[in-house]
């Protein structure tokens, strides 16, 4: 088989459910899946399905990290917000599946409500837009905040991680990040123009050394 | 009749071999295809890279985004079962030391996930004392090894350059892939420093070499297991060609008890605990061939114990379990500055580096003996769990697209951009050297404590010394010379003497060898200088158990070679009725 058949019938068979997927518009809803749609070895069938079945944040939680992590990914010229990608769905299932996040998150949720009870007389979800974005303001720098809300940066810059991570592995995200792998494909070295914006090229030796795919 | 009784195995065999990974498949492979029959043990489940696949799948196929879990250790689309711990199979340490240990149970073993790397051990490799006074020699040398090398280059494909290094002996090559953009800009400053790079040295077909295996398609994935078989792993390359010769029967999920003797001390097969029905078996044998993996291979032969063998089997010399070291590992990373917010392309590439740099210089004029290759990472990847994380570590310290210098942290659109303009700015480092093999690391049977099976289990005891200390030391002054010289901005990895330069605890390159080295003196190793026990002449280890030394090179390459090598010396033997 030429290398271009082989490259498309890899595209288009056992393989290529993911690829294909990709070629979709994407799709601003579903994305966590019920079960697992890779390889699992039969440990990990029983320990997923577990995880899957129980449930950590209450509502008021869950209500607290959908407008948290809308703060801190939100829906711009290119893409979808941290919603729009499911990403509070993302959050209560990682936290389940590494319980070294619970108490950071359940406790820093705690944190944040009573800062804004004290400071707003109410607690963070049920405070103002504007109100929300001053406490958010005064645990989002690190190096600017007060230290007596260290407490605050330290689970905002976990908030922080666990959005970004859960946005920018989400099919939203991939595509707003413009990863453009994951399919078969020839390496042939840097694109040219890329090269060129760079002033570098590839030497003689590695031309010639280097596997060629017009053979 | 008792309610526990120890069930025989209906079929006798020529051979049984304990293991699936590189040397265990390497001997099914050879000995199979001799005629001789089989019977191949496996501790896990069966495993088809084209069969079990989370190749080119999307980080949003698995809930927790290809993060590793205690099954998975190495996250969710790596291929390896297992990891550093499993459940209801401890391991020990004495006297507070660390020693961590990586165990894949499934056919292929480790094979599977491994990094690809396949690196010729060279002339001096197998001579070190004869350097620096340190250790011992092997028993072989190179010339003894390299056309085993040249077999398995033939067999398995390899990629590289030819080079004429004086002990990085060139392989057979497949021709290598293209520099990535972050491996040209590495190239250029490391050059400059005196840092040779090179094309690097991994088994992935970048040309198809037989009709059972498809070529490349570039995804940078083989630590998913590939299911067109374009890189080696013992699962498809090995044990797959091996169970078509009709030689070989697996048994998988069998974890092994011990290795069973007669009263004329020769090995006369395996016992073994079924994981599937938890019922007790033997499978007999002529000759058995342990190839666990180097620790537990050495378990299986310090739980083997008898009246002839009352220190465990083939151990008179007490030394299975001893000279126990795993490469030396620290590593460095950061930002290049002018790769931030560059344009999009897939970059993916092979699985891994595509340069790296083999050792260098010369230690009569460093204070450290031995050496150590640099491991080279970056680019464009898909991004997974942990993606973003530290950005507070980031975009503080380098001016944003906007070219102004921003407070560290943050929320909202300016935060989402920083994501993507630092995307494709980060590369990585990592230096893997060779630790002096040592009497005093060792693992041992831990004397109160037994797993789910009831099978005594390890007790690991091992410091680094001041050599590889010093050995991380120079990786990580290395490493910040070729940043520096790159333009590039360090972001993690500035280690120093308060942790030991950010050494890896030992254990955690997972390349742990020689708890059964060889020799030609009895009561100084324990296999000779074919993979066979002393003191048991059907009794083989082939894992990396009998390394002598093991280089500044990964060593599966090697556990390969030496398998065929033995198994080559297994079929003449048994035709001259020697076992």
């Amino acid at each position: 088989m030429d290398r271009r058949k082989y490259l498309k019938t890899l595209a288009v068979g056992s393989l290529g459910a993911g690829v294909l997927l990709s070629c979709e518009p994407s799709k601003d809803t579903a994305e966590a899946p019920k079960e697992f749609m890779i390889d699992r070895n039969p440990q990990e069938v029983i320990r997923e399905r577990k995880l899957l079945s129980e449930k950590f944040f209450d509502d008021h939680e869950m209500k607290t990290i959908h407008i948290l992590s809308d703060i801190i990914i939100p829906r711009d010229e290119t893409s979808g917000s941290a919603t729009d990608a499911r990403v509070p769905a993302f959050i209560e299932f990682i936290v389940k599946d590494m319980p070294m996040h619970q108490i950071p998150m359940r406790g820093g949720l705690k944190w944040l409500d009573i800062q804004c009870l004290k400071r707003f007389n109410s607690d963070f979800a049920s405070s103002t837009v504007q109100q929300q974005i001053e406490m958010v303001d005064a645990i989002a720098y690190p190096e600017l905040a007060k230290p007596e809300l260290q407490q605050g940066v330290a689970f905002f810059n976990l908030m922080r991680n666990l959005t970004a991570t859960g946005f920018y592995t989400s099919e939203i995200g991939i595509k707003d990040i413009g990863y453009l792998g994951n399919r078969p494909n020839q390496w042939d070295g840097v694109p040219q123009d890329v090269l060129d914006h760079y002033g570098v090229k590839y030497d003689e030796r590695t031309l010639a050394e280097s596997v060629k795919f017009d053979e | 009749m008792a309610d526990f009784q120890i069930k025989k195995t209906q079929k006798d065999y020529d051979v049984c071999i304990v293991g699936s990974g590189a040397g265990g498949g390497m001997a099914a492979y050879i000995l199979a295809n001799a005629g001789i029959k089989v019977v191949l043990l496996e501790a896990g489940p069966l495993y088809d890279p084209a069969k079990n696949v989370t190749q080119l799948k999307w980080p949003w196929e698995s809930p927790r985004r290809g993060a590793s879990s205690s099954l998975r250790s190495f996250g969710d689309f790596d291929a390896a079962y297992g990891g550093w711990e499993l459940e209801g199979e401890p391991y020990t340490h004495k006297d507070g030391t660390k020693f961590d240990w990586f165990r894949s149970r499934m056919v292929g073993g480790r094979t599977n996930h491994w990094g690809r790397i396949s690196l010729r051990f060279g002339p001096k490799d197998f001579k070190r004392k004869n350097t620096d006074g340190l250790g011992d020699n092997w028993p072989i040398g190179y010339d003894d090894v390299a056309p085993y090398y040249d077999k398995i280059d033939r067999l398995i494909g390899v990629f590289g350059s030819t080079e004429n290094l004086p002990n990085d002996p060139d392989s057979i090559f497949l021709p290598p892939p293209k520099p990535r953009l972050h491996e040209l800009f590495i190239k250029e400053a490391a050059t400059k420093v005196g840092v040779p790079v090179i094309p690097s040295r991994l088994s992935i077909l970048t040309k198809p070499i037989n009709k059972e295996r498809g070529a490349c398609f570039y995804c940078s994935q083989c630590n998913r297991g590939c299911t067109v078989y374009g890189d080696f792993s013992s699962s498809s390359v090995l044990i797959k060609p091996a169970l078509k010769t009709g030689n070989v029967d697996v048994i998988p999920n069998a974890m092994a008890r011990e290795v069973q003797t007669n009263a004329q001390g020769k090995a006369t097969g395996i016992s073994f605990v079924n994981k599937d029905d938890m019922q007790e078996y033997t499978v007999n044998a002529k000759v058995v061939i342990l190839a666990a993996s180097a620790c537990e291979s050495a378990r299986l032969l310090l739980n083997s114990k008898s009246v002839l063998f009352s220190n465990g089997l083939a151990n008179s010399s007490g030394l299975v379990g001893k000279y126990l070291h795993d490469s030396t590992g620290a590593s460095m990373g950061g930002i290049l500055p002018k790769l931030v917010g560059r344009k999009r392309y897939n970059e993916d590439g092979v699985g891994g580096l595509h340069v790296y740099s083999p050792w260098w210089l010369d230690n009569k004029k460093l204070d450290f003996p031995r050496g150590y290759h640099i491991e080279y990472g970056g680019g464009m990847g898909m991004p997974m769990y942990g993606f973003g994380f530290g950005m507070e570590e980031t975009n503080g310290k380098y001016p944003g697209r906007d070219g102004k210098q921003k407070a560290a942290g943050g929320y909202g659109a300016s935060l989402k951009d920083d994501y993507r303009y630092f995307y494709s700015a980060s590369f990585g480092m990592a230096g893997r050297g060779e630790a002096i093999a040592r009497e005093d690391n060792y693992c041992e049977i831990d004397p109160t404590t037994v797993d789910k099976y009831g099978i005594p289990v390890l007790r690991f005891h091992y410091n680094w010394s001041d050599h590889e200390v010093k050995q991380a030391k120079h990786m990580k002054e290395t490493f910040a010379e070729i940043i520096d010289k790159m333009g590039g901005v360090v972001t993690w990895g500035k280690d120093g003497k308060e942790n030991d330069y950010g050494l890896e605890a030992p254990g955690r390159i997972i390349h742990e060898v020689g708890t059964t080295r060889m020799g030609d003196d009895p009561k100084k190793s324990v296999v000779n200088k074919f993979n066979q026990a002393h003191e048991v002449k059907n009794l083989f280890v082939v894992d990396g158990g009998p390394f002598v030394s093991q280089a500044d090179k990964n060593p599966t390459w090697t556990i390969l070679a030496l398998s065929m090598r033995a198994s080559e010396f297994i079929i003449e033997e048994l035709r001259k009725q020697n076992l």
